[in-house]
């Protein structure tokens, strides 16, 4: 911007106004307005990631090395103890962040591009391809997803492939009715009508013209499908049909080291160790929920019930 | 014909539809098997006479439309074929033999729950919504945001370290038996209809209050009050027709949800339901016992969603007055 008389032009003024303003910079506003609830969902979420990245680096011991005595009390050695085969439950903790959480993002991941492509299409297409997909979402969605999977997992075999995809197509038929639901609004634009005229691509129109449109509710639906695919794995993990040892997880962990908790009158610490896993879980679900809260909020108001 | 009968009728024939295609996909998940099947239920040991009958039996050398037709027509008549566990040493089991106590008890702590849960997130729904943003709708408000996140398993383990083995007030294993006395029986199930209770509340009254406030904010009910009509007059005579359908619409969802909830408590406190025989017949591949109890399960949720769906249909004012 310039204050000298003879040059001054109103589209320089105009550009810098629009410049002031990095990506950085909005984003760190709408950061120091958000609510104490969502920092402490940042922080929590924030700190699972670096757990899960750096698992090797942090955890004391292997994933699955086993030491002499099992069910060692808490101690400087073992922080938490070992389980029933003498394994560190700190390590198999950090391990499981990476392997629960990872599991649970990719399935989420699948069940988006799923139900997002097929929804942003049946949108599109508006006939028969809706008429159908939407039938056979309806038909999936009126068996409960933990049995359907429970289900499907005895007659394929529980594996994490098989886990991953199957409660992805599960869950892809609630994001393919948000998908449907929010692009319907976009795809009756003049610029969507504008850009097939010019004869762009279905997959191009998907893309560039109705995916920017959709996604504040998209984020926010990522964020309540990650909870809820994480709970299902866990929930699974922890009837002994999902995620198979030795590969450390939550909701397995909880499982093996249940009967400990009897033992509370005598070592109230090891009583804790199966609450240890479960109470990540927990912990995990209540920060992203926080988030998404305040993310929807701020985006839309949809949960601002007046 | 009155609107309202063409309307139930249309969503009862809607339901059965529904009904029939679940059907058709459990029972076409026995296709999906790999071919080695009938020797790992059998047993290396089988001689091929015999696996060549097991294979007759399931009917694999038969259409599958005729099979389906006759295991359609038997599940109608309760039966569900026989199952795959004990094959191997010649011992065969029906199906409904290992199903039919053990749905009298997923039953009785599903009844149990419901009777606790559903009057006790409806008071706490509708007193939360009449007093919006004060600090018993913020408390109980944020109570029930932390307990949704939470896993079943737990909010039962803490339960169990609670009040089972810190202060031994109910024991923390359900083992019922069908000889058990009802007094008996109401104080072993107590844990585990209360983790039921604590899940299913949360999500009860925060749909409950979502709805009252929803419907307080609507025009008619503001013209009641403008128009100098008494508080509770307000309520009963013009919000509570309207209100009935998201109400059993919310009750419905909630007990339908029970049905998934059931399982993993189930398998907590070792309480002998459904849920824990379904995930024990998953563990060992018993297909006729998985399809069975997710037929059950799967119907249940079917039922309940069609029962609220009516309820709704029947109570709303807009088809009861048609012009």
């Amino acid at each position: 911007m310039s204050t000298d008389d003879q040059t001054y032009s109103a589209a320089g003024e105009v550009a810098s106004v629009a410049e002031r303003r990095t990506w950085w910079d909005r984003t760190w506003r709408d950061l120091k307005k958000a609510p104490l609830t969502a920092w402490f969902g940042m922080i929590v979420i924030s700190f699972y990631f670096v757990l899960a990245v750096f698992a090797p680096l942090i955890a004391p011991y292997g994933e699955s090395q086993i030491f002499d005595t099992p069910y060692a009390p808490w101690s400087s050695e073992f922080w938490f103890g070992t389980d029933q085969l003498g394994r560190d439950v700190l390590s198999r903790l950090i391990y499981g962040a990476r392997n629960t959480i990872g599991i649970a993002v990719a399935t989420t991941a699948l069940s988006f591009l799923i139900g997002g492509s097929l929804g942003v299409m049946a949108a599109i297409n508006r006939s028969w391809l809706d008429q159908a997909l939407s039938r056979f979402v309806d038909v999936l969605m009126a068996i409960p997803s933990l049995i359907f999977s429970l289900m499907l997992l005895s007659i394929f075999g529980s594996n994490v492939v098989n886990l991953i995809i199957i409660i992805a197509v599960l869950d892809a038929t609630r994001v393919f009715r948000l998908a449907r639901a929010v692009s319907l609004n976009v795809v009756v634009m003049d610029y969507v009508e504008a850009s097939r005229l010019r004869g762009e691509s279905l997959g191009w129109v998907m893309r560039r013209d109705i995916l920017p449109n959709i996604l504040p509710p998209m984020v926010a639906e990522f964020g309540l499908r990650f909870c809820f695919v994480f709970l299902t794995i866990a929930s699974l993990s922890f009837l002994g049909v999902g995620i198979q040892p030795p590969t450390a997880d939550w909701g397995s962990m909880v499982r093996e080291n249940a009967q400990l908790i009897s033992f509370a009158e005598y070592d109230m610490k090891a009583a804790m160790t199966p609450l240890l896993p479960a109470g990540a879980i927990a912990l995990l679900t209540v920060a992203v929920n926080f988030v998404v809260d305040w993310f929807l909020h701020k985006t839309s108001g949809i949960r601002d019930e007046k | 014909m009155h609107p309202i009968v063409r309307t139930v009728l249309q969503r009862l024939g809607l339901g059965l539809l529904t009904l029939f295609v679940v059907s058709v996909i459990i029972f076409s998940s026995l296709q999906f098997l790999p071919g080695d099947f009938a020797t790992s239920v059998l047993g290396q040991a089988a001689t091929p006479e015999t696996v060549a009958a097991f294979r007759k039996e399931l009917g694999l050398n038969e259409p599958a439309i005729t099979r389906y037709v006759q295991w359609i027509g038997g599940v109608l008549q309760g039966d569900f074929g026989s199952s795959f566990s004990g094959r191997s040493q010649g011992r065969e089991r029906e199906v409904m033999e290992l199903i039919g106590p053990r749905l009298w008890n997923t039953l009785f702590l599903a009844g149990m729950t419901a009777i606790i849960a559903v009057p006790l997130a409806l008071t706490l729904g509708i007193t939360a919504a009449l007093y919006r943003n004060s600090f018993y709708d913020r408390a109980v408000n944020a109570t029930t945001l932390t307990t949704i996140s939470f896993p079943e398993f737990f909010v039962a383990y803490i339960l169990i370290l609670v009040l089972a083995t810190l202060w031994k007030v109910f024991p923390s294993l359900a083992n019922v038996r069908e000889s058990t006395e009802l007094a008996d029986r109401i104080y072993m199930t107590a844990l585990p209809a209360l983790t039921l209770t604590l899940v299913i509340v949360a999500h009860m009254m925060r749909m409950t209050r979502a709805a009252i406030i929803n419907l307080l904010a609507s025009p008619y009910i503001e013209m009641a009050r403008l128009k100098g009509v008494s508080k509770s007059s307000v309520i009963i005579k013009h919000a509570l027709p309207n209100a009935w359908a998201p109400i059993v619409n919310v009750i419905a969802f909630n007990l339908a949800y029970l049905v998934v909830g059931v399982v993993v408590v189930e398998v907590v406190f070792v309480y002998p339901g459904v849920g824990q025989l379904m995930v024990d017949a998953v563990t060992t591949r018993d297909i006729p016992v998985v399809q069975a109890c997710a037929l059950i399960f799967a119907a249940t949720y079917i039922l309940l969603n069609l029962f609220a769906d009516i309820v709704s249909i029947v109570t709303n004012p807009r088809l009861l007055h048609p012009r």
